[in-house]
Parts: C-alpha cells; sequence; structure tokens
C-alpha cells in the first residue's frame, strides 16, 4: 500500500472527486446517446 | 477532399463510426496509465504526496481552457459559414469543458489548503478560471433556454466570443499580473528549469489522456445532438403533412 503521508485525506479527496466528476461525464455522455439512438430508431420503425 | 465535408451529418456520423473505437480504447489506456503512474511516483520533498494531484489537476485546467478555444472556433465557423455540425459540437463541448473546469477548481483547491493555507485566494488565476466556470454554465443555460436551435447557437456563439476573453486570461494571468499566489506554467518549451522526469512524464501521458478523453466523449455528444436534432426534423416534418 503506498504511504500518503500526512496528506491521505487531500490526496485521496481530489482523486475520488475527480473519479467521480469524470464518472457522471462519461455515464451522462453514454446514456444520453443510447436514448438519442433509441429514439430514432423507434420512430423509424414506428414511421 | 475538404475538411468541410464533415460538416455533412451523414459523413460525420460514417466516419465517427470508425474512429470512435480507437479513440475510446486509447482514451482508456492513456487516462488510466497517467493518473494510474502519476499516483505511483515519488513524494516531492517539498509538497510531499499532494504533488500526486497535479496528474488530474494541470490536465484538467489545460483541457478547460482549450476546450473553450474549440468552442470558440466551432462557434465562429459556425456563425461565419452556418455549418450546422459545428455549433453541435460547441453545444457538445460545453458539458466537458464545464466538468474540467470544475475538476481544476476543486483539485486546486484541496491541493491549495495544505499548500498556500487557504482553500481559495482571490488570485487573477483562480478569479478568472471561476469567471470561465460561470460561463460555460451560462453557456449551458442558453442553450437549453432558447427553442429555436439556429438562434441558440447564434446567442452562444457570442457568448463564447465573449467568454474567450477570460479563457485566455486565465491561462496567461501568472504573466502579467505578479501579484497572484498560483505559479506558473507547470511545463514550458523555453529552456530553463525544468520539471524532474519522474514527473514530467505521467504528467504528459495524463495530458494526452485528458485531451483524447475529451475527443472521444465530444465526437460521442456530437452524435447525441445530431440523433437529437434528425428526430425533431422527421417529427417536424411529419406534423406538416
Amino acid at each position: 500500500m503506498i504511504d500518503l503521508g500526512r496528506y491521505t485525506g487531500t490526496v485521496l479527496a481530489a482523486y475520488g472527486v475527480s473519479v467521480v466528476l469524470l464518472a457522471g461525464l462519461i455515464w451522462h455522455s453514454i446514456a444520453a446517446n443510447t436514448r438519442a439512438r433509441r429514439n430514432l430508431e423507434k420512430h423509424r420503425n414506428d414511421a | 477532399m475538404s475538411i468541410w465535408e464533415y460538416a455533412n451529418p451523414a459523413k460525420f456520423m460514417r466516419t465517427t463510426d470508425k474512429v470512435l473505437p480507437w479513440l475510446v480504447v486509447s482514451a482508456t489506456i492513456c487516462v488510466l496509465g497517467g493518473i494510474v503512474w502519476g499516483f505511483l511516483t515519488p513524494d516531492d520533498y517539498r509538497q510531499g504526496s499532494t504533488v500526486k494531484i497535479m496528474f488530474l489537476h494541470v490536465p484538467a485546467a489545460l483541457m478547460a481552457i482549450n476546450i473553450w478555444v474549440m468552442m470558440l472556433v466551432t462557434s465562429l465557423v459556425w456563425i461565419i459559414r452556418r455549418h450546422h455540425v459545428s455549433a453541435l459540437a460547441a453545444k457538445a463541448a460545453a458539458p466537458i469543458g464545464a466538468v474540467m473546469t470544475l475538476i481544476a477548481l476543486i483539485t486546486g483547491a484541496i491541493w491549495g489548503q495544505p499548500m498556500w493555507g487557504t482553500w481559495w485566494e482571490w488570485d487573477p488565476r483562480l478569479t478568472s478560471f471561476l469567471i470561465l466556470f460561470l460561463f460555460y454554465v451560462g453557456y449551458i443555460a442558453l442553450w437549453s433556454a432558447i427553442e429555436d436551435p439556429d438562434s441558440a447557437a447564434d446567442l452562444t456563439g457570442v457568448v463564447c466570443l465573449v467568454g474567450s476573453v477570460f479563457a485566455l486570461l486565465s491561462r496567461y494571468a501568472v504573466l502579467f499580473w505578479n501579484q497572484g499566489l498560483h505559479q506558473g506554467a507547470s511545463l514550458s518549451v523555453q529552456s530553463g528549469e525544468r520539471m524532474s522526469a519522474v514527473y514530467r512524464y505521467p504528467l504528459y501521458l495524463s495530458m494526452i489522456g485528458f485531451a483524447l478523453l475529451f475527443l472521444a466523449l465530444v465526437v460521442i455528444r456530437t452524435r447525441t445532438e445530431i440523433r437529437k436534432r434528425r428526430l425533431a426534423a422527421l417529427q417536424a416534418q411529419e406534423a406538416r403533412a
């Protein structure tokens, strides 16, 4: 295990926040794209 | 072959269909590689283990500014040549830029607390970065507030032009305002004092990773916008018939 010394909380907080924000952005981008593709396909199939 | 061919949504979708998997794979490898490598670097003699925050803070800040510049270029292409894909690319890039700015601000505050003794200081670079974040939020809000997509693209293009002052200010503020707490550029092409290779190479990898991640996400989000626009056009066509 890596020893971060007295700044353990500081470093982990920075990495934690960044990973959560990046994961949220990636999830939102993929989910919105899937939804848009499904809606367009559904509309084409219904037409 | 001309670059303007990609302004055709069908051509853009076909091309990005082939490119996207490669972008996703290379972005994943570089981002994970850069962050993990950065995390494993030794402690700095003055900053201790907080130096590891650099591998997130610097690439995020770099992307925050460059994404706004990309939005400026694509907005100008829309204003001058009226290519819809460029307006949609600018719209697609804004949330990514906002998240990158937020990461830079938060990691900067977390890093600043033990190093400067404060979470926040009204320093020129920090302040211009906060204003840049507010511009991102305003830009996104304006797109959602205006129903007509062409008018929204016109007005957000103007916002983009004005916000560019702060994007450039946040990059160069430390050069002409010396009273700030924030240090100068971490990396420079000019000769002089250089960062140790132990930190420099993982930082390069992380920066490349963040740039590739942005490209992958902006392509995905532009494709989403094109699909939404296509669906709206089909629905409007049926409503008229």
